[in-house]
């Protein structure tokens, strides 16, 4: 078996007392207090992840010349500079191989931030559909990233580096001075609250850590709440909702998608367009406080039509909740059936965010 | 990690606390730490037959699912009502609010094999190391 990774944190958290478990490759706190406490925290206060594990590339790169514009499905040049997007990367087949943001640093400068399992794989993809004069640096090992979630959020950071942080807007960032380095602060994060993500180097996370603790009204929180955290707002997870097995159209995802622009895997995204999509990811809600799970079966009567992908109890909303890939259309609405062995749960399809009385 | 001293317990992670020929079921305090926030208690009925080390009840917590098996043999007698709307009451006192059912054992002899408080408390101390 592989060597899990350790991120920066790790001894912090083991000392800290939370309970540790492999992700991504990384052995990464699942949870401090608890999923439930951290989880409400967060919606009500603020929390911080360790989310070093994560992938950053830096470019300088002219996003036509060097082929970048054509590795994403949405176009990155009418970016302004300080802003972020959410975008995906496909491959020849339209499967997508991973979802992630792209930052516009300079006219030219771009700092990447992908998934911990997708790291070298990604890698591996923008070196060999990039050509010309450009330079790529995976600073992955080098570059830590704090999350800092909840409604008090902004003014913990205020607190931190000053008033500029009250002029970012969602999905823009700023660089913020702090201990001999310039950090990148973006309003941006995986719960669905008013958040920030910041990104510094692997020698000074800790010191940021035990700074934003220093904050009575900061916690920790681990990878179990920011899952049922994102699973409410039906953010999907690579490597559950998103695989390279299906496409962003089957994800529903369209609106991530410009057809108006040249991308790899473009081809087969307008064959599916033509032919009908194969699957389509729903989400859904039961009726009880019983959780769909990863795994499971989703069936319309006895007839079985996907699978769930990303299943939770919803701490927001006290029931359980999914999402999964079912091979039939199917409304918003409708009462299907997930099932496992003995255990029957019944749903309904339901559109996204399955909660929405966030501070984001 | 507490363990009740009047309970008799699985290597599973069940305990019965047998007063006579009845007896209170639930899990202990090292399983509810270990599943981390309950959130859904799936109770058998009044009046199923259960048998020992088989399926008796189902345990949600926000990351898994798990089977809670039977400790002994016999009826259900009743269940812990209060599960259903506070599941965490597993978490916050598992040897006593957090029980799940009561039983009617229809085998006492089954007590031998389970472990005592003593037993229990080194099988765990086992399973850490």
């Amino acid at each position: 078996m592989e060597q899990l990774k350790k991120t920066p944190l790790y001894d912090t958290h083991v000392a800290m007392g939370a309970k540790m478990a492999p992700f991504g490759g990384w052995l990464m706190p699942i949870q401090y207090d608890g999923i439930l406490t951290e989880h409400a925290h967060t919606r009500s206060e603020v929390s911080v992840f360790d989310i070093c594990h994560m992938g950053e590339f830096l470019l300088e790169a002219d996003p036509i010349a060097s082929g970048l514009d054509r590795i994403v499905t949405q176009n990155i040049i009418s970016m302004p500079i300080g802003s972020g997007r959410y975008r995906f990367i496909l491959n020849e087949t339209g499967g997508i191989m991973d979802d992630l943001i792209v930052y516009r640093i300079k006219d030219k400068s771009w700092m990447i931030v992908v998934n911990a399992a997708t790291i070298a794989a990604d890698e591996k993809h923008f070196l060999k559909n990039m050509a010309g004069e450009y330079s790529f640096e995976n600073v992955s090992d080098s570059l830590g990233k704090l999350d800092i979630q909840g409604p008090k959020s902004e003014e913990v950071l205020v607190k931190i580096f000053g008033d500029g942080v009250m002029d970012l807007k969602y999905y823009t960032f700023k660089e913020f001075p702090l201990w001999g380095e310039r950090l990148i602060v973006s309003r941006t994060g995986y719960t669905g609250e008013l958040g920030y993500e910041v990104y510094i180097s692997g020698g000074q996370v800790v010191k940021l850590w035990k700074l934003l603790l220093e904050n009575a009204r900061v916690k920790p929180a681990g990878l179990g709440s920011r899952d049922t955290l994102r699973l409410e707002m039906g953010y999907p997870l690579y490597g559950q909702d998103l695989d390279t097995a299906h496409t962003p159209l089957e994800a529903s995802f369209d609106k991530f998608v410009d057809l108006s622009k040249d991308f790899i895997g473009k081809g087969a995204i307008l064959e599916e367009n033509k032919n009908g999509l194969k699957e389509r990811l729903i989400s859904f809600k039961a009726e009880t406080r019983r959780s769909p799970r990863h795994g499971f079966g989703i069936f319309a009567g006895d007839r079985r039509i996907g699978t769930v992908t990303s299943g939770s109890f919803s701490p927001s909303l006290s029931v359980g909740i999914g999402m999964g890939y079912v091979s039939e259309k199917i409304e918003v609405g409708a009462r299907l059936l997930v099932k496992e062995g003995v255990t029957e749960i019944p749903v309904t399809v339901v559109k996204k965010p399955f909660y929405n009385k966030t501070s984001l | 990690m507490e363990i009740s001293k009047d309970c008799l317990y699985t290597k599973e992670h069940e305990w019965a606390r047998v007063e006579g020929k009845i007896a209170h079921v639930g899990i202990t305090d090292y399983a509810q730490s270990s599943l981390g926030d309950i959130t859904f208690v799936g109770l058998p009925k009044v009046g199923d037959a259960i048998k020992q080390t088989e399926f008796s009840a189902t345990v949600e917590s926000v990351k898994a699912a798990s089977d809670v098996y039977a400790p002994l043999s016999g009826k259900v007698t009743g269940v812990n009502k209060e599960l259903a709307a506070h599941p965490e009451l597993v978490n916050k006192s598992p040897y006593d609010k957090g029980y799940f059912f009561v039983m009617e054992i229809s085998d006492l002899a089954e007590k031998s094999k389970l472990m005592d408080e003593a037993a229990y408390k080194t099988y765990v101390e086992g399973l850490s190391k």
